[in-house]
């Protein structure tokens, strides 16, 4: 999960353009259901935050109740310093892309990319001039002229986004734009939004189910769930140390283990193991270890039991289930995989990175 | 008051307003009807008019054109859904399972009635139907041979629907590798699942065929809309009341066809 | 995101028979319907269509089409057309409002489902049902007449729900604005949520989706319903029948009055031309139709 950022410095001026935007302390009920459940939120000018959740955590609510489609209950969206919660959508100035049906059927992609301008009265010049601009930006200068129906999927959420900056937008938002998209299209297009912000330099909040893309493209992740953020941080951050047992089973793999804690410690699978802060300090606890904290070592006195090895390409994962019925999964080199069988011993041994303890249940 | 809010209001009332309004129209002519049939002669409401229509009983004396009507309307209802069901539903899925090239031919052949008007039709089928007498007889049921003609269009599209919703090969082939003759194929496998599809055709045609009146009256047989039409030249207030009393039924019979069709929605996935 | 399932395998039949030839027992299969719809709508339409060209001695002959030009047949032509376009254009833009205000109500809603059927019905039910229920309504005893006749405003004196203009555009009418909403409601229907939003973001107001993004949309499917209904009207002949007891004022009365008894030897055929031109007519609307409904189908189906 190799990250695209650049160095913040790469304009010429050291500043990057964007506003910075703050959500206060949003609530938004539907009947019985909170969506937005006191969110609070900052995004810094230029920076790129991604929305991590699982369904119903009401990520897409937040993208669009600061793109104005929803008015909050309470609290206060500001863009720039200035209030703008009671703005209606037209008036905010911020560039749109949607998980599908972005473009407009009866228009071609240039058409699409032109229309904000369009309806700024942008002469006729200076509108085709921009436009082009915007669907080489995309890399689809080839494409202008054809309908939403006849581009693929990638395609169409490309000249979305070309449409989106076009107006030159204080914010960029994006609602799960990938999700509909092919796995192999996901992994490009997610490249090339990136790099796109990264050259535009807009302020952009994106929103996503899929773990693997907001920690692949954002600058810090916010993890939601019913309605608040459980927490906000840069990627690295909110892999190796997570806030709450949510986020660490939400975000990559985790095994949780039962555990003896100690004076800041853990016993776990005959190990000591440090902690994190904010984890459980005394008492039986439930660790949660990554697979890629765990070394395998094969063992024919070992107490752990293979069950299956599975190739994954560039890495490996091995199951297995220790003496006391555990299930726990080790990661291991792809080129070690063919050397476990089903039912070979191994002994399993946790690195000595901190891990999260909570309370057992 | 928020903007999104206002909005919505603004929607809602506007519905309001123009189903409102146009509801109206719509009510007052089935108003009318309503009225004309509870008039007593001295000012007042009676129903002694529905009570008339509904004794079945005295029917065949006082009104026997009616109940010649009801019956063969009702007789033809029942022959025309069933040659239309048994005609089309195989033969469809038969072109969707082994003749795909056919498809534009029997579509368009099933749309064509659409721009073959019923007084069209009728001009042509004259000589047809004398050859039908001449075989079967002069009975009214057997204009369910036209009729299934008219419906052709709308019967075609609503079973066209249903079938394309299920994956009718995938099906049949599945069917046929687990060793079901074709017989076993098209009514436990294909019909089950076109179910919906086949109510909806079944009560659009009830609906044309209770609603019909070009054929039947120029080829002077009997049907509903005939007998009412005869019958509003005697006594205009029960001709009225029959009138109405046909067109609820109909309405009831596509409100709860509209509720079998709603059961096997599938839900739009959820906002996050 | 709406799931494709099932239907990508059937996207592609190119299913012929393994060794190439066409299927010739398959063939069999299609016999019934094709015996059947040549019986009774392939070969009537063909007597229609040559009988229009024979005399009544059935010799070949052009006697029929010259027959079209007298005077109260061209009048019938020329009443049929204007009373379809104008309770086509009244149906159209009446009954998409209502499709519009339906649309908004709820899915699967009380309202929509209460509206369509009522609408399933009603475009069905012209002739005599809606014959009478006007009657009833606006008639010599309707109950508005015997109401506004208290207010001094006599309906009654002129018989002008049996005239053309006037009585037959407003029952028309009646089953115009049902039909409209059944053909019509699928295309606002699909008109996506994102559409106007993304409008939105860009800048564009309420009238601005209206006049850039939905108006074009629902423009082809809109035309292309006026156009059914347009067919619809012209091919009218139950409530017109019920409604008017002299003279023939629109075609399919006049077509009507060539089947009845009352028929010279001959004049039969001149029924049959003046329904050969019934259907050249209603084939070229249609035509124009379908072109319309693809382009819709590419636009509102993606």
């Amino acid at each position: 999960m190799s990250s695209l950022r650049m160095p913040a410095t790469d304009r010429p001026d050291g500043t990057r353009q964007g506003v910075a935007v703050a959500l206060y302390d949003l609530r938004r009920a539907y009947g019985p259901v909170r969506a937005l459940d006191g969110l609070t939120l900052d995004i810094a000018p230029g920076e790129f935050v991604a929305l991590l959740g699982p369904s119903g955590c009401g990520k897409t609510t937040a993208l669009r109740v600061l793109a104005g489609l929803e008015d909050p209950d309470t609290g206060r969206v500001e863009v720039d310093g200035r209030d703008i919660t009671a703005t209606p959508t037209s008036a905010r100035d911020m560039g749109m892309v949607f998980q599908a049906y972005s473009l407009f059927p009866h228009m071609t992609a240039r058409q699409n990319v032109e229309f904000g301008l369009q309806l700024r009265r942008i002469p006729t010049a200076r509108r085709r001039a921009r436009g082009a601009e915007m669907l080489d930006l995309v890399g689809l200068s080839e494409e202008a002229e054809r309908y939403a129906h006849q581009l693929s999927g990638g395609q169409q959420q490309r000249v979305a986004l070309a449409r989106a900056l076009a107006i030159e937008p204080q914010v960029l938002l994006l609602d799960e734009p990938l999700s509909a998209l092919d796995a192999k299209v996901r992994v490009q297009l997610r490249a090339e939004i990136r790099r796109i912000q990264l050259e535009v330099g807009t302020t952009t909040l994106f929103v996503t189910h899929d773990q693997e893309e907001a920690l692949a493209v954002a600058d810090r992740v916010g993890v939601m769930r019913a309605g608040n953020l459980e927490q906000l941080a840069a990627p690295q951050d909110l892999y190796s140390r997570p806030a709450t047992a949510f986020v660490a089973d939400f975000v990559g793999l985790t095994n949780r283990l039962p555990a003896l804690v100690e004076g800041g410690r853990a016993q776990v699978l005959g190990t000591s193991v440090p902690l994190l802060p904010g984890s459980a300090q005394r008492g039986t606890a439930t660790v949660l270890i990554r697979p890629e904290s765990i070394a395998v070592t094969a063992d024919p006195a070992g107490r752990a039991t293979v069950v299956t090895a599975s190739f994954l390409g560039a890495t490996g994962l091995l199951h297995t289930v220790t003496e006391s019925g555990e299930s726990v999964v080790a990661q291991i080199d792809n080129e070690a995989v063919s050397t476990f069988n089903p039912g070979d011993k191994v002994t399993l041994i946790p690195r000595p990175n901190p891990a999260l303890a909570v309370a057992a249940d | 008051m928020s903007l999104r809010a206002t909005r919505r209001r603004r929607q809602a009332s506007f519905r309001w307003a123009v189903v409102g309004m146009i509801g109206l129209f719509f009510a007052l002519p089935i108003f009318g009807m309503v009225e004309f049939t509870t008039r007593a002669p001295g000012g007042g409401r009676t129903l002694d008019t529905w009570a008339t229509l509904l004794d079945f009983g005295a029917m065949d004396e006082n009104y026997p054109e009616l109940k010649a009507g009801l019956v063969a309307s009702a007789g033809l209802t029942v022959l025309t859904v069933v040659i239309m069901l048994v005609m089309l539903v195989p033969t469809m899925t038969w072109v969707r399972l082994r003749l795909p090239g056919m498809r534009r031919l029997v579509e368009f052949v099933c749309l064509l009635p659409l721009t073959i008007p019923a007084i069209v039709l009728v001009v042509g089928l004259a000589p047809v139907y004398a050859w039908v007498a001449y075989f079967l007889g002069e009975s009214s049921l057997w204009l369910a041979f036209a009729y299934v003609v008219l419906v052709l269009p709308y019967a075609y599209r609503a079973l066209d629907a249903g079938l394309s919703a299920i994956d009718v090969k995938t099906l049949a082939e599945a069917a046929r590798s687990l060793g079901a003759g074709w017989p076993t194929v098209m009514w436990r496998v294909i019909l089950p699942n076109v179910r919906t599809a086949v109510l909806s055709a079944s009560f659009l045609s009830v609906a044309l065929v209770l609603g019909e009146f070009t054929i039947a009256s120029l080829f002077s047989r009997d049907n509903l809309q005939v007998a009412i039409n005869q019958l509003g030249h005697r006594d205009t207030s029960v001709a009225v009341a029959a009138a109405l009393a046909a067109l609820v039924l109909a309405f009831i019979l596509l409100f709860a066809m509209s509720f079998v069709g709603a059961r096997r929605r599938t839900h739009r996935p959820k906002e996050s | 995101m709406r799931p494709t399932g099932p239907r990508l395998l059937a996207e592609h039949p190119n299913t012929r028979a393994p060794n190439g030839r066409k299927p010739l027992g398959a063939l069999l299969g299609l016999l019934p319907f094709l015996a059947y719809t040549t019986t009774f709508l392939l070969v009537p339409t063909l007597i229609v269509v040559v009988g229009a060209f024979l005399d009544g001695n059935s010799r070949p002959t052009l006697g029929n089409l010259s027959a079209l030009a007298q005077p109260q047949i061209v009048s019938a032509f020329i009443h049929s057309t204007v009373l379809s376009a104008v309770t086509a254009v009244l149906g159209a833009v009446f009954g998409a409002l209502l499709a519009y205000a339906v649309s908004t109500a709820r899915e699967g809603g009380l309202l929509r489902r209460l509206v369509t059927s009522l609408c399933g019905v009603l475009a069905q039910f012209g002739g005599v049902t809606l014959a009478f229920a006007f009657g009833a309504t606006v008639g010599f005893e309707g109950f508005v007449t015997l109401w506004l006749k208290k207010y001094g405003i006599d309906l009654a004196g002129s018989t002008w729900l049996f005239e053309p203009y006037k009585g037959l555009v407003l029952v028309y009418t009646y089953f115009q604005i049902p039909l409209m909403l059944i053909v019509f409601l699928p295309a606002v229907e699909g008109l996506r949520p994102q559409w106007r939003e993304a409008a939105e973001s860009l800048g564009g107001s309420t009238w601005h989706y209206w006049r850039h993004v939905a108006g074009p949309i629902l423009a082809p499917s809109f035309i292309g319903a006026m156009l059914l209904l347009f067919t619809n009207a012209f091919s009218a002949y139950a409530t017109a029948k019920a409604l008017i007891s002299q003279g023939s004022p629109i075609i399919p009365l006049q077509i009507g009055g060539t089947l009845s008894s009352e028929v010279i030897l001959g004049q039969e055929n001149v029924g049959k031309a003046m329904a050969l031109g019934m259907v050249a007519i209603v084939a070229v609307v249609m035509t124009i139709y379908v072109v319309l409904q693809r382009r819709t189908t590419k636009w509102l189906g993606s």
